[in-house]
This record gives C-alpha cells, structure tokens and sequence, in this order.
C-alpha cells in the first residue's frame, strides 16, 4: 500500500468528532435522512461485498462454486481450502502451501519495524527539540525519499545487497524495509514532538538532565500514542509490502505477498478460487486484526498531518 | 577549566548532530547515491548484467521508440484520470454524508476504510475472483435474468485498465474519506451557523463555504492519490500481470519487466529515471512550499 503521508503538522487532530458540530440539518426532511442511510449503506455493501465473496469462497468446495454463485452461501461450509492453502497449496513448482511465506513475512516484518521505529524515534526527537544549523535541511533531504517512487534505487541497491552478501536473504529486507522506512517515522515523531512544549526540555535542562536522559525520562514516556501509531503503520506496510519481495527476496525468502501472488497465478489443470480466496484472507488477516482492534491509530497514521492546522 | 560538566555539556551539544548524522548519511547515499548510480545505468549499455560502458542518451531514444512504453503512459493517463476523479468524488461524497450526524458514523468509517489495510495483492486476487469471465459478476447477473449478459473486462486488452481502476478506487475511496472528513472537522463551526442564520441552504452552505475552505486538503489529497497512481505496481501484477499481453502495463510493471525479466538493465533504468522526474516535478514545489511555509 505504501500511501505516501503528507507533510505538515501533528497527528493528534485527525478524525475527532468536531465538539458542537453545526453543519448538519437542524431539522432535515424526513425523506432527506432516508436518502442519506440508502446512499451511506449502499457503499457499505459496496466495500464489504469483496470481503464477504472472499470469505464465503474460501468455505465452499469447487463443486459448489462451479453450481452456485458469487454470492450464494456455501452450503456445507468448511475450512479444506484454508488448510490447503496453508500447507500444500502449489506456488509454481513447490507445494508447501503459504506457511513458509508467512513465516518469513513475520521474520522480516518485527525487527524492521521495531528497528525504524526506534530510529525514526530518536531522530524526530533531534529534529524537534535539538534543532541545530542545517537540521531542517536535513529533514527535507531525507523526507524525500518517501516521495521518490521505489523504482529508481532497485537496480542499485540489489547490486549493494548484493556486494553485503545479504542478496535474497531475508536480512537483506529487512534492511530495505528500515532503509525506506525512516523517512516517515522521523517525520512522524518529528510532528508529534513539535507538539510537546519545549519548557519541559528546558526545565530538565536547568535541572542538569542530559540529551538521553530527557529523552528516556520525559519524552518516550509521553510518546506512547505516537509509538502505536508508528508501529502500526510500519508494520502494515511492511507486511503488505510486495515491490522490494518480489524483487529482493530468493527462493527461501519471499514474503507472503509475493507467495499469494505466485499461488493465484499458478496455472494448474483445475484452478481452486476457493484456495486462492483462503490464501488471500491468510496474507489480510495479520493487518485487518491489527485495523479492527486498533483502527483508530491506523487512521490517525494514514491522515497524520494531512490536514494543516 | 575542563571541569566535567563542561564536557558533558559540550558533548551534550553534539549529541544531536551525532545522532542524526547516520540516518542522514545513509539517507544521502541510499537516495541520492543510488539515484545517481541509477541514472548512470540508463547511460549505459548494460542488458542482462550492468555493464557500465557509456552510450549516452541511446537507451532514452530506445525508450521512446518503445510501443510498449506508450502504452505504459497512456494506461497511466487512462487510470490515473479516472482513478484521481473516482476516488476523489467518492471520498468526498462519503466524507459530507458522514458529517451529517450518523448514529452510526463510527462503524460505517470503519468499513469504508478497511480495505486500505490490505494487500493491493489481497485486493488484487479478490477482485480477479469477483471479475472473473464466466464465474464471477457475469453468472450473478446471468442468474438474475439477463442470460445474455457477457462481463470479460479482465481479458479484454480494450477494458482491461479499467478493472485495475475498479480495485484500485475500491481500496483508496475510503483513505480520501478520511482526510476530508478530518477537513471537515477542522472548519470554524461559527461561519456556518452564521451562513445558516443569513438562510443559506445545506447544499449552498458546502458548495461555496465548506468546499471551498477544504482547498488545502484537495490539494494534498490529489498529491498523494497521484503518487499513489504513479507508483501503482503491485494492483497491477496481481490482477492482470500486466496482460492480456502488455494491455495494463504501467511504468512501474514496465520497469520491472524491463530490469528484472526482460534483461533490459538499461531500459529499466531509463525509464526508473522518467518516473522519477515526473514525482520530483510534482513533489518537491509540494515539499518546498510546506516546509517554507511553516517557518
């Protein structure tokens, strides 16, 4: 997915509901909230129907596929399609199913994210609070490369993985994925440390606190919405991530987007879309988890800053 | 005079520089470093390996004389255009019908967002399943009484693209949603009560108060989706692959076949270059701009 987060200001004032909102009717029609719900559920079904086809194709046998329809229930529903697809599914010549993705997806997936947040962390902490000549400039170096698009570095940077004898190895992402990942999560702390009032820094200062010290002391523990929020948007990227897999990843190293992909394109004799589906849901289900218990902080990742002001 | 707290004092002042410096090195050679050796391979004669003899513009010339190119950028105009307008429209529409005071906002956000936490793979395949000649759309509208009904966009070279701009709104509409709607919460609730005591009516008061006002918003809404399209690659490789033929190749498909299957290094390069200065033309005025703007 990988939606670039535009530049300006802190993420607190994403999508709160405004205090006295005004904007609505007072006193609408009643046929006026009638048209409002059709519209606003008529999308609904537009969003959900994919989930829902996914969902109950996963549960049929092909028999039933090839009787019913898109849309009719399965009638006996099972999970054969998911423990196929998870275990002996064929992408291309192998068929180990996408267990051995998945793995190296969650492999891959915990120490780039919890390596560039940190990074990212500390380096927002600079840029806000320890400004010195140049640092600005600096940031608007580095924040470019999350606007650059991805295809310019790879021919280069599979040379570098290369020459570190990280090539097709899963450390060789996870270096990628840090790489590309400290842009945004220095701009995200970044924005959210302007926010905090520079005389807590100042008094600690007074108070004889270093650099680290007021950092492990007065900033990390007020920074518990920020590190959630970066996690999340870190780790979701990263696991949907399919560019540098398919490009940087060997044999035993691909991630789980790049082992769906080989799956449903997999011509076999017989094409199982109710394997494909279940693949699917598996490869979705880690970030779909992580945005329905905490579907707040996503948006709050995805919006962080859009809004100036 | 060297007491100790001076030390720390001083190392407390380099501190800073030393603890960005990495990640702006870094950054310098990993973005400005490899940029660079990436502009080289395109002026060089490299095929299936880089080879770093110099040829000068040959492979940009080669590029362009590409039909397979063409088509990349024409595909790129077709689905940026409609995916821009789309996903716009939509996102705005959801955004105002939300400010309304639904009960049921939370929820309904929630769904329409959902998607932009999947895979463009996990969208890709759903969506391939959906689309599907034969089994897909067609045999739901063929069992609703059109027997006739022929639904094969996804093989057709003519209407292939614009499978890729149905998925694609499908995943993004919600994201736009969510920043206007956080547009809208952000405006002056006084303007609006006095625009609705001087009578002004609902659709008056958001076509020529509320819009308008949300022009920042527009603005980087349309940045970020155009980014989005230009750099759309995976959507693309797990719906169509690029096909039927190289119907729904975009830049991004075109450079990857090109460098990493084709053993056209040159030519990939070349045209990772043209991606790049159509980004930065569009970037960095954006980036010049905010951050001038906030001093």
């Amino acid at each position: 997915m990988s939606a670039p987060v535009p530049v300006t200001t802190t993420v607190s004032a994403a999508a709160r509901p405004r205090a006295s909102a005004q904007t609505g009717p007072v006193s609408a029609p009643k046929w006026h909230r009638f048209a409002l719900w059709s519209v606003l559920f008529l999308f609904a079904l537009f969003f959900l129907t994919p989930m829902y086809v996914m969902l109950t194709t996963s549960l049929k046998d092909m028999a039933q596929i090839r009787e019913g329809n898109l849309l009719s229930l399965p009638t006996s529903p099972n999970f054969d399609a998911w423990a196929k697809a998870w275990s002996s599914a064929c992408t291309g010549i192998d068929c180990g199913g996408l267990r051995p993705f998945f793995m190296n997806s969650v492999l891959m997936v915990i120490p780039a994210v919890l390596v560039s947040s940190a990074i990212g962390a500390v380096n927002g902490y600079v840029l806000s609070k320890w400004r010195f000549r140049g640092s600005e400039l600096m940031f608007a170096l580095m924040l470019f490369g999350m606007f650059m698009p991805l295809q310019v570095v790879l021919l280069p940077m599979s040379q570098v993985l290369g020459w570190m004898g990280i090539a097709s190895s899963i450390w060789g992402l996870v270096l990628v994925h840090i790489l590309a990942g400290l842009p945004s999560t220095t701009l995200f702390f970044r924005n959210y440390y302007v926010g905090l009032p520079d005389e807590l820094i100042k008094a600690a200062m007074l108070d004889g606190a270093g650099f680290w010290r007021i950092f492990w002391r007065i900033v990390v523990p007020l920074s518990t919405p920020i590190i959630v929020v970066t996690l999340i948007w870190q780790f979701t990227n990263i696991w949907n991530d399919f560019l540098f897999g398919v490009v940087f990843s060997g044999g035993a190293s691909k991630p789980v987007t790049v082992g769906l992909n080989n799956l449903a394109n997999t011509s076999s004799a017989v094409k199982e879309y109710n394997v494909d589906m279940a693949a699917a849901m598996i490869a979705a289900l880690p970030t779909l988890f992580v945005y329905i218990v905490a579907g707040k902080y996503f948006v709050r990742g995805l919006t962080a800053g859009a809004v100036k002001g | 005079m060297n007491s100790p707290i001076s030390t720390a004092a001083r190392l407390s002042q380099w501190m800073p520089r030393l603890v960005l410096a990495p990640s702006f090195i870094l950054a310098m050679f990993f973005i400005y470093g490899l940029i660079a050796w990436n502009g080289y391979l395109s002026l060089s004669a490299s095929r299936l390996l880089p080879n770093y003899t110099f040829v000068g513009v040959e492979q940009y010339i080669n590029l362009w004389e590409s039909e397979r190119w063409w088509v990349a950028l024409k595909n790129l105009a077709i689905f940026g255009g409609l995916f821009l307008f789309f996903g716009m429209a939509i996102g705005l529409l959801l955004a105002i019908l939300l400010d309304q005071k639904i009960r049921a906002e939370g929820v309904l956000r929630t769904v329409y967002l959902y998607p932009m936490a999947l895979s463009f793979i996990v969208t890709g395949t759903a969506w391939k399943w959906i689309l599907n000649p034969g089994l897909g759309i067609e045999r739901v509208v063929q069992g609703l009484g059109f027997p006739d009904f022929t639904f094969d966009w996804l093989i057709n070279p003519d209407r292939a693209i614009y499978t890729i701009v149905i998925a694609g709104v499908w995943q993004s509409a919600g994201f736009v949603m969510a920043l206007f709607l956080a547009g809208l919460r952000g405006i002056d609730d006084s303007i609006l009560k006095a625009a609705q005591i001087d009578g002004a009516s609902l659709p008056r008061i958001y076509w020529r108060i509320i819009i308008p006002s949300l022009r920042p918003v527009f603005f980087s809404t349309l940045m970020v989706l155009s980014h989005l399209a230009i750099k759309s690659f995976d959507l693309v490789m797990a719906l169509t692959a690029g096909g039927p033929g190289f119907a729904t190749d975009l830049p991004a498909t075109f450079m990857y076949t090109m460098a990493f299957s084709r053993g056209q290094i040159g030519l990939g390069a070349a045209s990772a270059t043209i991606m790049l200065a159509t980004v930065a033309a569009i970037v960095v005025p954006y980036l010049y701009s905010e951050l001038r703007s906030k001093r």
